[in-house]
């Protein structure tokens, strides 16, 4: 019991390391990080977390990012969902091929996009918008959106839709009472990787916003100064940067593992 | 109560799979529908549903035209083969979600369903999920649903197929009852011949997208109109062989001849006749008097019943009889076959004399 149980803790102390020393960064001041090393903090300060909170520039900055991420995963569902019942239930002309086009957006990287995205939103004034990114981000997080939905869609035997229809649901009704439970796992996975691209997404949000919309990844650039590197701070803005995607990960435990099993993970 | 379809057609990708197809549905008894996978059953019922468009032809229900009607305005119900039931609801709301999309006061909602769940004994599960009931009580309240509903027509698609044995044969049981009485017309595919027989009314054959042939059930069983509808209504599969007629006489390759007076009238000529397995018996008898020669290859014993499919010069044959018969697989054995009970084709299919049955 205790040798298999070894190698299993070590790999988690593996995995665990590097945010342990984050968080135990975040609350040691800047001259002990840079004076060598410590596994724990020796003069223990919340100065950093302080900082932090009370700096609008610094709040506003995970304010900016919150919002955009959420207008994100909001659109990207709404549309995904009716494009991946489409795909699952219905054979049209170059479906398979469609469906195949959608997915290469995600194999190009973001930096490809960052022009035109620029130019494009600063043309029609929508450059420094929450709205923008969400925008720009949708390029990337439709696609996987509608092949998680998709999968989870399909998964939903079609007999389900007719017993709905001779029951009498409308087609909207149909949708809304009795698919959208059935596949709440599928929408819970998919907004759950929408989140998690968007928030770790740094080059798009940083180059579409100036001051109103700018993130937080964008924000942390700001501790490196001609004095030097604030790494306490930047040690403390990382750990609160990982803490949603910790909440929202927590909710969706359950379901991902569902969405492993139907390969669409 | 009557569903009557004026030759209509399925076409899919350009290929025609149900072919125009005439049939009148009533109420008062069991319309079943019967052929092999893939005969056209449920394509058919998904044509009188509305889930499926139709390519030319019309539907009335009681002589009003619902060719164009949409399917949530036809007021039908379906049970499919599969257990469909609605995982996020109860067995209440499952049962009462045709009659709350129909906007009933709740009152009488609650007592549509009970009686319902009482009539197929779910009372105890009414506010449980689907997925915790066994296999027979989700199909218990895909019917009930059916039931509850009222609706005008009631398609049953092959609804016991994915029980196991004890419980269909139960639900078989309790299916007619269940649907006496209430005025709607009752149409059930099946790929079984014994539950034809067994819910009896009348049946429809049918055959890679045809329908061979529709009246009484026992009528049909006892009159085929052709080799196809003869073929389709019988399990084990029927016996055919070629013969040659020269006067009242039957030839049957090297291996009988046989004098068929009934038969006299028909022109001299090639036939093909076909008996069921059951008139073709290891042991003569006064009526199974044609002897036949095969080399045994499977045998079957089934409690009361010895089944032997033996190696004949045109095809192989089966032979059905009761008792506990031995049979040594490889063997040479003789087979009597009852000459009165053989059904006389002409070579394309049509009857020409029946056979007792």
């Amino acid at each position: 019991m205790r040798k298999r149980s070894l190698i299993p803790i070590l790999y988690i102390l593996f995995l665990m390391l590097p945010i342990y020393w984050l968080i135990a960064m975040s609350f040691k001041t800047t001259n002990e990080i840079l004076s060598g090393f410590s596994l724990f903090p020796q003069t223990f300060t919340w100065d950093n977390y302080i900082t932090i909170f009370t700096d609008p520039s610094w709040y506003w900055a995970y304010v900016n990012s919150i919002i955009y991420v959420s207008l994100n995963t909001v659109i990207s569902i709404c549309v995904a969902l009716p494009a991946a019942y489409a795909f699952s239930r219905y054979r049209f002309l170059g479906d398979k091929t469609l469906f195949f086009w959608l997915l290469t957006n995600r194999m190009a990287p973001a930096a490809v996009f960052v022009l035109p995205f620029f130019q494009l939103y600063s043309a029609v004034g929508l450059f420094d918008t929450h709205i923008a990114v969400a925008l720009a981000h949708c390029l990337f997080n439709i696609p996987l959106a509608v092949w998680i939905l998709e999968g989870f869609m399909s998964g939903v035997p079609k007999e389900l839709d007719e017993t709905a229809y001779i029951d009498g649901y409308s087609f909207p009704r149909f949708f809304i009472t009795i698919f959208l439970p059935a596949i709440k796992a599928g929408v819970g996975v998919a907004a759950f990787f929408c989140f998690m691209f968007s928030w770790v997404e740094l080059l798009l949000a940083k180059n579409l916003t100036a001051v109103y919309a700018k993130p937080i990844a964008a924000e942390m650039t700001k501790t490196a100064s001609s004095a030097g590197y604030e790494l306490g701070l930047l040690a403390a803005a990382g750990t609160l940067t990982i803490i949603p995607g910790a909440i929202v990960i927590y909710f969706v435990r359950n379901y991902i593992a569902k969405g492993f099993a139907l390969g669409r993970v | 109560m009557t569903i009557t379809l004026n030759k209509i057609t399925k076409v899919v990708a350009g290929q025609t799979h149900i072919k125009p197809t005439s049939l009148t549905f009533q109420t008062g008894h069991f319309n079943v529908l019967l052929g092999e996978t893939g005969a056209g059953k449920t394509s058919l019922i998904k044509l009188m549903a509305g889930l499926d468009p139709i390519a030319a032809g019309t539907i009335e229900m009681d002589g009003q035209d619902v060719t164009k009607l949409s399917t949530q305005k036809r007021n039908i119900s379906l049970v499919h083969q599969f257990f469909v039931n609605y995982p996020h609801m109860t067995v209440f709301d499952n049962i009462a979600s045709p009659l709350k999309v129909a906007g009933m006061a709740k009152s009488e909602i609650q007592g549509r369903v009970e009686e319902a769940a009482d009539i197929l004994q779910l009372r105890p599960m009414l506010h449980r999920r689907p997925h915790e009931l066994s296999g027979g009580q989700q199909q218990r309240t895909a019917l009930a649903r059916a039931i509850a509903k009222e609706s005008r027509a009631v398609f049953l698609d092959e609804p016991l197929a994915n029980l196991d044995y004890k419980l269909r044969e139960e639900l078989r049981e309790q299916l007619p009852e269940l649907f006496a009485g209430r005025g709607a017309v009752v149409v059930y595919a099946t790929s079984e011949p014994e539950e034809a027989l067994l819910l009896g009314g009348s049946t429809a054959l049918m055959d890679d997208g045809n329908v061979a042939q529709f009246g009484p059930t026992a009528e049909i069983y006892r009159k085929p109109q052709t080799l196809t509808a003869a073929k389709v209504f019988s399990d084990p599969p029927i016996n055919v062989a070629k013969v040659t007629k020269m006067g009242s006489t039957l030839i049957m390759g090297n291996s009988a001849r046989w004098d068929s007076a009934k038969m006299k009238d028909a022109p001299d000529g090639d036939y093909q006749i076909a008996v069921r397995p059951h008139h073709v018996t290891p042991k003569p008898s006064p009526a199974n008097t044609v002897k036949l020669n095969g080399r045994v290859l499977v045998t079957e014993l089934s409690g009361s019943e010895s089944s032997a499919h033996f190696a004949m010069p045109d095809a192989d044959w089966v032979s059905l009889s009761h008792g506990v018969h031995p049979y040594q697989v490889g063997e040479d054995h003789p087979f009597y076959l009852d000459p009165s009970a053989c059904m006389l084709f002409a070579e394309d299919g049509q009857v020409v004399a029946g056979g007792a049955v």
